[in-house]
């Protein structure tokens, strides 16, 4: 359709202005971490000179070698669990029937929407009771539950529509189930397996309160947690701060402009559908 | 919730669906062979789900069930727990600080859900008009970037922005406004504005990207018509637009109410619920009753009523929401 270039003007100055609040803040703490600590007031003031040494001072004293190697730890585990259970359940309720299916899958689907607050507390004493609390543990296994609610949803509606045909040839074949679901149905269905993966990655990494309530030890905090102690220890030397801030952030921003695509569709469509 | 759990255990369905099967296999010898293989594939289909339901049952379906049940006692977290009856949810709607945590989340529920949906219809609405914007796919990166940074450095990011000398009051001072300018999150009057402002700029971009991604589904032809009426934006938007945005309005309008009543990460790290108690939140009470001084009971009964209340406000959302959409 054709546009007037008043229009087109005006179009884009209001997208600008709203792109620009979006990005002002994320600017603003790029340039903060490499502004020389004795510089820094937490505003926005060009730096006499690029101080590159921040990280290096956050990564030591702020301990986040180790709170990177425990994300990377839980993250892990939590997309491979997740997606081996998902694609198993979600296989089932999508290709099989069975009595209580629907009740089933139902249940599965009200973690979708609870909150953490609606377990977190009986989970902990559960947890502690059982001497798990403090352990990846306590942080792999309740985030694949969290999880699993909607990569199972997720993984259902992908073999749904895988054609049926091609099932039942190689059923015909003698091929047994598990054959076909992991040589057949899954490898055409590995990029929506991917993107189910990209955005587990992601909340895994992200999560907050499931660390903040079950992890006491120091070397078991996540980044995340990490960074909330952290902040706690130097509420105003905002460019080590925004340092910190930037390497917790970064593995998943990286993530995000390399799969943009996926992270869109895939929050985008998964959340819709629902 | 947790009566469709008790009513269906996973192992009284499954013993159900295979003696159904013998039954079959004893009719006819013809149905035999595929009664046994439906059998055998129901019992397949119950050995693929059970891992996942039973990671999914241990570590959140018991865990709701049992925050039913806590909700009932007066506990510690240590010594022996009293029975305690409704007094808990008594108390939540009683206490004036958890009253009051309640009434932020509604404040927090406007700038969360009602400013981002608002904003975001209005961008789309500017949009739409120009589908072949080449520099479109930037501007969706852009706005959609905070949706994916950790919530703890957004808050991180913004205490140095409401700082003293942070970018809030420089912009004020730059503009001669010095007299406004203060710590905003150390403020009673403003503090629980400037959480909500953080919500509005995380969820704009959320709200923008799913109505454009409603948009496209809207026949160019449409729009190409009620502009041959001479139709302007206000009434292609109303006409067109606006109803074909229904189902995204609502999934957005879920997401955004469920993100603000869900509010904790942010408020954890800015200010605490402080200063005083202005900007505490039903989910910090929560946690903080039940970890930090000790009402176990009455801070579960706190999450049970946020949960209701989740459950209820995404109810009433899906009702706006076209009944063909299934």
């Amino acid at each position: 359709m054709k546009l007037s270039l008043r229009e087109k003007i005006v179009n884009q100055v209001i997208l600008a202005m709203f792109a620009v609040f979006a990005i002002v803040p994320l600017l603003g703490v790029l340039l903060s971490s490499v502004t020389p600590s004795d510089e820094n007031t937490g505003g926005f003031a060009i730096p006499s000179r690029i101080a590159l040494e921040n990280y290096g001072e956050a990564w030591t004293r702020g301990n986040f070698g180790v709170y990177v190697v425990s994300s990377l730890i839980v993250t892990v585990s939590v997309v491979i669990l997740t997606v081996v259970l998902s694609v198993f359940a979600g296989f089932a309720f999508a290709r099989m029937n069975f009595i209580g299916s629907s009740v089933l899958f139902y249940v599965l689907l009200l973690g979708l929407t609870l909150p953490a607050e609606a377990f977190i507390i009986p989970l902990y004493f559960n947890m502690r009771s059982t001497g798990l609390t403090d352990s990846y543990w306590a942080l792999i296994l309740p985030q694949t539950a969290q999880s699993l609610a909607f990569a199972t949803f997720w993984m259902r509606n992908q073999f749904r529509s895988f054609p049926g045909d091609i099932l039942e040839a190689a059923r015909l074949d003698g091929a047994r189930d598990i054959r076909v679901l992991w040589q057949i149905v899954v490898p055409p269905t590995i990029a929506p397996i991917m993107t189910m993966a990209v955005l587990i990655t992601m909340w895994t990494w992200n999560e907050f309160l499931i660390p903040l309530v079950m992890i006491v030890s120091n070397n078991l905090r996540t980044a995340p947690l990490g960074l909330a102690f952290f902040q706690g220890q130097h509420v105003t030397d905002y460019s080590l701060l925004a340092a910190a801030g930037v390497m917790v952030a970064l593995p998943i921003a990286v993530l995000y402009f390399a799969l943009q695509k996926r992270f869109i569709s895939g929050m985008v469509g998964g959340i819709s559908q629902r | 919730m947790t009566t469709l759990l008790s009513v269906a255990p996973r192992e009284e369905t499954a013993t159900a669906t295979l003696t159904r099967g013998d039954d079959h296999a004893q009719t006819a010898r013809a149905r035999r062979a595929s009664g046994h293989r439906r059998a055998r594939r129901s019992r397949v289909a119950y050995l693929y789900v059970a891992p996942a339901f039973l990671v999914f049952a241990i570590f959140l379906g018991v865990p709701i069930a049992q925050t039913v049940q806590y909700s009932f006692y007066d506990w510690n977290g240590l010594g022996a727990a009293t029975w305690a009856g409704i007094d808990n949810y008594l108390r939540v709607f009683q206490d004036p600080q958890l009253r009051d945590s309640f009434g932020h989340a509604v404040v927090l529920m406007f700038f969360y859900a009602a400013l981002p949906v608002a904003i975001g219809l209005f961008l789309t609405a500017l949009i739409s008009r120009s589908h072949q914007m080449r520099s479109m796919s930037f501007y969706r990166t852009v706005l959609f970037l905070p949706q994916v940074i950790a919530s703890v450095v957004v808050a991180t990011i913004w205490v140095a922005i409401y700082s003293q000398n942070g970018l809030v009051n420089e912009v004020l001072r730059a503009v001669g406004l010095a007299d406004l300018a203060r710590v905003w999150l150390g403020d009673y009057d403003t503090a629980l504005f400037a959480i909500g402002l953080v919500g509005t700029w995380l969820n704009i971009g959320l709200c923008l990207v799913l109505f454009l991604s409603g948009v496209g589904n809207i026949p160019p032809e449409l729009f190409e018509a009620v502009r041959l009426d001479g139709a302007g934006r206000v009434r292609e938007f109303t006409a067109i637009t606006l109803p074909a945005l229904r189902g995204q309005i609502a999934v957005a309008l879920t997401l955004t109410v469920v993100s603000a009543l869900k509010t904790f990460d942010l408020v954890y790290i800015t200010t605490r619920g402080g200063p005083g108690n202005s900007t505490t939140v039903p989910a910090f009470e929560a946690y903080n009753r039940a970890f930090n001084t000790g009402q176990v009971g009455l801070a579960s009964a706190v999450a049970v009523v946020l949960t209701i209340v989740i459950v209820l406000l995404t109810i009433a959302i899906s009702r706006i929401e076209p009944k063909d959409v299934e």
